[in-house]
């Protein structure tokens, strides 16, 4: 056996831009995955000790434990703020955000809007998974019509509590982004195009061109209560038909 | 180069964050304070010094702003007044937990509400007794001339960078706006020491670097509150400032103020002096930490003491905490964006303190 594990012989290992701390996320999670999908898009670039990072308040608090990198924790929706300050001081790192649905696009609105309408160069990526997966599974400003959470247990009343809020198309329009794409990591096949995705909103941070919004449409089996596996197909049925895959803003030649 | 100059106490306390070698400033406008960011926008320090100078969206994004980059270890500043600082609370809270340097001034504005947009002092227990969420400490400083205003810059940055805690520069309306002769310090350099707290990527070999003010476990969250009240015991055993006006001779009461109230008192001082009134005058210049001890010490020699503050009554709180019932202690205020007159206090401390 211990003649085969080898430098030659390596198939796959774990990025080292993860540490060896133990997730906490639930079972089946997106979290985990779309970690991994950054970090490895990090580990490719060959700039984990250029990068700082900007965890949210949501499940992914703790994120600034699984990078192996220089990480601030911001207050919850204020990350992209965070993120501004340390851009315009640090201009020359790679500098990005990891936020929830509720974090981004109910407390963090202002802020969301207003660091991409500045086109700060920084990358911002954004987990969708239509719940306060966090508190405890509340109604978040993506829920979908109909769906329901410990907030909406008769399901969300758009008449009443408003509608799901696409905020990726909202910040395609505004001049300061300059690539915007939704993606998913719920099979082996998209969580590849999401690194990919990711890889490129990095790289496009070097041109100084504009802020780059990276969706990831996500599950929440502990709140949706489902299993890993009905979250997933849940996903496929109900959300991916409201947040379709799929770049919504690319570069222009 | 120092320099001489005739300045607006906000204009000069814009100069003065250039010239302390700030790395940025983050900034919302509000009255009586917007001439700070027009001033710095007007200057364009970027092309000069490399300060990076942006209006924010909101005080709140600004103070997150700040959060941001004074975690990577640079030099940063907001500054607001009233209504925008306490918008600000919940992130100086963040900033406190974290244990981040910064500076922040408020240009005191009455309250509460919307309220006015002339000067105030009613911000005090805000600044002084928490504001936001949790038992944390904001070093405070009390200009009460323009020279201190741009003076208490320096000072302010050399203070947060050395407890690595937030410094607020507690000031009001009427300083912000007055003209007076100052001297300004000679350009500073910017910082270039790599801190080991401060995020600027990962470097090898070395632990990463994590900013935050979260611990799950309440051990380790009482751990981190034990080592700020270590820290806050320190800066109250070294940074303690005042000024006093005639408490060395004998005196038969003391009037104690802060910031524009203590020179409106100073004149009430000098008109209660000339009737005969024999009367001294304390000026705390640290709010926090507070000058408890000195004020103890001549409250044994007065018979009274009177408070004077343009608010309901805040500081006086602190007054008779550290008189301890030594001797009687009254207050005289004004508020609401009313500035009290020499002769009004005069009368208080004729009728409240002499006569009462
Ligand atoms: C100012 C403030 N308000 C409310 C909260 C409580 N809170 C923590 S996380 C959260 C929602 C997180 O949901 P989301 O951003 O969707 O992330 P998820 O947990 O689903 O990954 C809320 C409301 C808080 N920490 N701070
Ligand atoms: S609560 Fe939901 S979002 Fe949070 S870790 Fe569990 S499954 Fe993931």
């Amino acid at each position: 056996m211990s003649e085969i594990i080898k430098p030659e012989n390596i198939v796959y290992q774990k990025t080292k831009v993860l540490t060896d701390k133990v997730m906490h996320y639930c079972p089946g999670c997106g979290h985990g995955t779309a970690h991994k999908m950054l970090a490895e898009a990090i580990d490719e670039l060959d700039i984990q000790y250029e990068t700082i990072g900007v965890a949210p308040v949501g499940c992914s608090v703790l994120a600034y434990y699984y990078f192996d990198l220089d990480m601030q924790e911001a207050a919850h929706g204020r990350a992209t703020a965070v993120a501004t300050g340390i851009k315009r001081v640090m201009p020359e790192k790679y500098v990005f955000t990891y936020q929830g649905d509720g974090d981004l696009a109910a407390i963090g609105t202002g802020e969301t809007i207003h660091c991409c309408n500045r086109g700060e160069n920084i990358l911002i990526v954004f987990i969708n998974n239509g719940i306060y997966g966090m508190t405890g599974g509340q109604m978040a400003p993506t829920t979908l019509s109909g769906m329901k959470s410990s907030t909406s247990p008769f399901g969300r009343d758009t008449k009443t509590m408003g509608n799901p809020l696409k905020i990726t198309e909202l910040v395609a329009q505004l001049a300061g982004t300059y690539y915007v794409t939704r993606q998913s990591v719920h099979t082996p096949a998209n969580a590849r195009k999401a690194k990919r995705a990711l890889k490129k909103a990095l790289e496009y941070q070097k041109l100084n061109k504009g802020t780059c919004f990276v969706e990831i449409v996500s599950n929440c089996p502990s709140n949706w209560k489902m299993t890993p596996v009905e979250s997933n197909k849940w996903m496929e049925e109900n959300m991916f038909p409201f947040y379709p895959l799929g770049d919504i803003k690319v570069p222009q030649q | 180069m120092k320099e001489l100059k005739l300045m607006k106490g906000n204009e000069a306390l814009a100069e003065a964050s250039i010239r302390a070698g700030a790395d940025a400033y983050f900034g919302y406008p509000i009255t009586p304070q917007s001439e700070v960011i027009e001033y710095l926008m007007f200057k364009q320090p970027e092309k000069i010094t490399g300060m990076v100078v942006l209006q924010a969206e909101s005080e709140v994004s600004a103070i997150n702003m700040v959060y941001g980059a004074a975690a990577c270890g640079k030099r940063v500043l907001t500054t607001s007044s009233s209504p925008g600082i306490s918008l600000m609370q919940e992130a100086i809270s963040y900033i406190a937990g974290a244990e981040l340097p910064c500076v922040l001034a408020n240009v005191v504005r009455g309250g509460p509400g919307l309220g006015t947009i002339q000067p105030s002092q009613s911000d005090y227990f805000q600044s002084v007794k928490g504001g936001g969420h949790g038992d944390y400490k904001l070093i405070t400083l009390a200009p009460a001339t323009v020279q201190e205003s741009v003076d208490y810059v320096k000072l302010g940055f050399e203070l947060a960078f050395k407890y690595r805690n937030p410094v607020m520069i507690l000031t009001d309306g009427i300083i912000g706006q007055m003209m007076e002769k100052v001297e300004l310090f000679e350009q500073q350099p910017r910082i270039t020491e790599q801190f080991d707290w401060a995020t600027k990527g990962k470097v090898r070999g070395k632990d990463h670097v994590i900013v935050t003010s979260l611990m799950l476990q309440s051990e380790e969250q009482e751990k981190v509150n034990l080592r700020l009240q270590a820290k806050y015991r320190e800066v109250e055993k070294n940074e303690i400032r005042y000024v006093t006006y005639n408490c060395d001779e004998e005196i038969d009461y003391l009037m104690v103020a802060f910031g524009s109230c203590a020179r409106i008192s100073q004149k009430a001082m000098e008109l209660a002096r000339a009737k005969g009134i024999k009367v001294g005058l304390f000026r705390p210049q640290t709010l926090y930490p507070y000058p408890y001890e000195a004020i103890n010490k001549l409250a044994s020699k007065v018979k009274g003491i009177l408070t004077v503050e343009m608010n309901a009554g805040q500081m006086v709180e602190d007054v008779k905490l550290a008189v301890n019932g030594k001797t009687k202690v009254e207050f005289y205020g004004r508020f609401g964006g009313m500035i009290p007159a020499p002769d009004e206090i005069l009368n208080a401390l004729e009728t409240k303190l002499i006569g009462g």
